[in-house]
């Protein structure tokens, strides 16, 4: 065996159009899980291999990738996606969320309002909503099939009956253009409404799994919730400690082992943006 | 103060670095050449290609060297390799019965056409750590007889015969289906169920099979054959209009013959459960007989009440390069999805706390 070229994005130019096609059929039927032939990738399963394989059917040589893991661009596993694409495609990269036409993520959503022709694509460890109420695949397509969807309403009733609110605060299920529900992916449910209505085209790769899905511009995304019980999004009482940034998500960092800690975005690019433009700490009188 | 964390890339390049120090070891030792590994450490080679699905010798070997002898992982490098390379074409099906035979045994006829040959097995082997192989003394040449005359046909062919179990099965016309091109989607063709086993994890496959044989789904195994040797593969070109021989893969082969008490339609007979795998791979094509059979429940109208019968769970938990993936990305960073735990765990917390507060109040 010698040492062989790749072709342009590691994948061969057949498996890129079957998955293309399959990316086709999601975009036509928003929230509907799309089996696909997904390859064995030089990453783990469960590392991200859906997202890598959308990504590289999408990507071409003009685009420019920005790879965010936790809202980080530095995250290891983002940094070894990123010199992937960087080494099999040439791409250039990016960190800014807003030079960028190509966004991989795992876990976040960018605080940087996504633009029109801009495509952001998920990593997804399990594709079905309902796999946790029932692990057969067989009876979730069914009952996709039938949108029979009681089996989640009564789950979140009984987060309900037993806390007085609903306990998911991740991968917060989704009802895509009133047909599908739809699993986000393992965003904080603080992510949710940003996926409503978004100017970006929206692709999720679920390797291991072998489905893909996808939201196309402007489609209604509506996090499920009752009449009395609405769906909220988590909020942090205090601002990043490093830009004072308000209504974003916040990654929680100790400090010592006495129960010191403090507050940062969890979106980093658009942390230092933020701090670029002379923004700092809030003074507050509440200093402890 | 608050340090980011910062510098992934440098810490991936100088991890990298270490684990190929680590691979190496001690300098002043040879590193193992990949001609040791084959020849010396051959069943590893045979699991490496099983699993991995691909069958190169060297190949196998080398990813064993570069996985520091961790199975999985190099399982997992072989797969990497394989699904970049085209598919040329469905060979015409291998013919076991022709096999150039090393070992072939058979557990339900004491003697039969061809002969039981035990070939190179640990079988009654006295399980003795060996001192004298920490030296490299000499070791004796084979013995060897030439192949007798006589064919070895399958033992299943014999019971065909007297029509005492089931059939063998009609050839599709269609081409078969490839689980490494096309999504799975259950309930499975037995075809693609087949080599889904055939690269699946040997301990998986293992605890399951061992599980039918402690009551979970029993299926009356006998042994009927089990043959490990060299078969030709071919492949017809239409162009030519006339079937090549590409070379020759070693394979085991099991056969498991197993009762069956017959239905309204089917009088009794028995029926099978298949295993085949690249190598030698004794244990791992007896464990995937025993879940194939296990797995065909349906088919025989018999009651799935266990795991090994269970299509979904055991295919789609039987990939051990998808399961050590999805397992060990619990490694990577959650700390988005724990913050939100975090903060709904305290949130509780509160309220319990203040709930407390209200009944002691009242």
């Amino acid at each position: 065996m010698s040492a062989r070229a790749y072709n342009f994005a590691y994948l061969d130019e057949q498996t890129k159009r079957m998955i293309r096609r399959a990316l086709l059929k999601a975009v036509a039927i928003p929230g509907y899980q799309v089996p696909f032939a997904s390859r064995e990738m030089p990453m783990p399963y469960g590392w991200g291999t859906g997202g890598v394989q959308v990504t590289a059917a999408v990507i071409g040589p003009d685009d420019v990738l920005k790879v965010i893991d936790q809202g980080a661009d530095d995250t290891t596993n983002a940094v070894s996606i990123r010199a992937f694409f960087a080494k099999v495609a040439e791409v250039k990269t990016t960190t800014r969320t807003a030079e960028a036409t190509l966004i991989q993520t795992r876990h976040r959503i960018p605080e940087h309002p996504l633009t029109s022709g801009q495509i952001l694509v998920y990593q997804v460890p399990i594709p079905e909503p309902l796999r946790f109420l029932e692990p057969r695949e067989t009876e979730t397509r069914t009952m996709h099939a039938l949108s029979e969807y009681g089996l989640m309403h009564v789950k979140l009733y009984e987060d309900i009956a037993r806390h007085g609110h609903i306990a998911t605060t991740y991968a917060y299920p989704v009802k895509v253009e009133g047909r599908y529900l739809m699993d986000p992916s393992p965003i904080p449910k603080f992510d949710n409404p940003k996926m409503h209505r978004s100017p970006a085209l929206q692709l999720f790769g679920a390797g291991r799994e072998k489905r893909i899905y996808a939201i196309p511009p402007f489609t209604e995304v509506v996090s499920l919730d009752f009449d009395d019980h609405p769906f909220t999004v988590q909020e942090f009482g205090a601002p990043c400690a490093l830009c004072g940034a308000e209504g974003v998500y916040l990654d929680e960092v100790v400090l010592d082992d006495k129960g010191g800690h403090m507050f940062v975005c969890s979106d980093t690019d658009f942390c230092e943006d933020r701090r670029a433009q002379g923004f700092g700490p809030q003074v507050t009188e509440a200093a402890e | 103060m608050y340090v980011a964390v910062k510098g992934g890339e440098a810490a991936i390049a100088n991890a990298h670095r270490l684990l190929a120090d680590r691979r190496r070891g001690d300098r002043s030792l040879p590193a193992i050449g990949i001609e040791q590994i084959v020849n010396q450490l051959g069943l590893a080679v045979d699991r490496v290609m099983g699993e991995g699905s691909l069958y190169d010798r060297e190949l196998a070997a080398l990813a064993i060297t570069q996985a520091r002898g961790d199975m999985i992982e190099a399982i997992f490098l072989v797969r990497a390799y394989r699904t970049t390379l085209p598919r040329f074409g469905i060979s015409v099906p291998i013919d076991t019965a022709a096999m150039e035979i090393e070992r072939r045994i058979s557990a339900s006829f004491k003697d039969l056409p061809g002969g039981q040959v035990l070939g190179p097995t640990f079988d009654y082997t006295h399980r003795l750590i060996d001192p004298a192989l920490a030296e490299d003394l000499p070791v004796d040449a084979p013995l060897t007889r030439e192949a007798p005359e006589t064919a070895s046909p399958r033992v299943t062919d014999l019971l065909a015969g007297e029509g005492l179990i089931e059939p063998d099965g009609v050839v599709s016309s269609e081409p078969p289906g490839d689980l490494t091109r096309e999504p799975l989607e259950f309930p499975l063709s037995r075809e693609l169920r087949l080599q889904a086993l055939a690269r699946g994890d040997e301990g998986f496959l293992l605890a399951l099979g061992y599980s039918t044989q402690r009551g979970y789904a029993r299926t009356h195994p006998f042994a009927g054959e089990i043959r490990i040797g060299e078969v030709e593969v071919r492949l017809f070109v239409p162009e030519l209009g006339f079937e090549v021989v590409l070379g020759r893969v070693r394979v085991t082969e099991c056969q498991m013959v197993n009762q069956f008490h017959g239905n309204a339609e089917t009088p009794p007979q028995f029926t099978r459960g298949y295993g085949l795998v690249f190598g030698q791979a004794e244990r791992k094509a007896m464990s995937m007989a025993l879940c194939d059979r296990a797995l065909r429940a349906r088919e025989f109208g018999e009651d799935i009440v266990a795991p090994a019968q269970d299509e979904e769970f055991v295919i789609s938990h039987s990939d051990n390069v998808q399961a050590t993936g999805f397992v060990e990305h619990l490694k990577l960073p959650h700390y988005v999805d724990f913050q939100a735990e975090l903060d709904l765990v305290r949130r509780l917390r509160a309220e319990h706390a203040s709930e407390r507060k209200r009944e002691a109040a009242e």
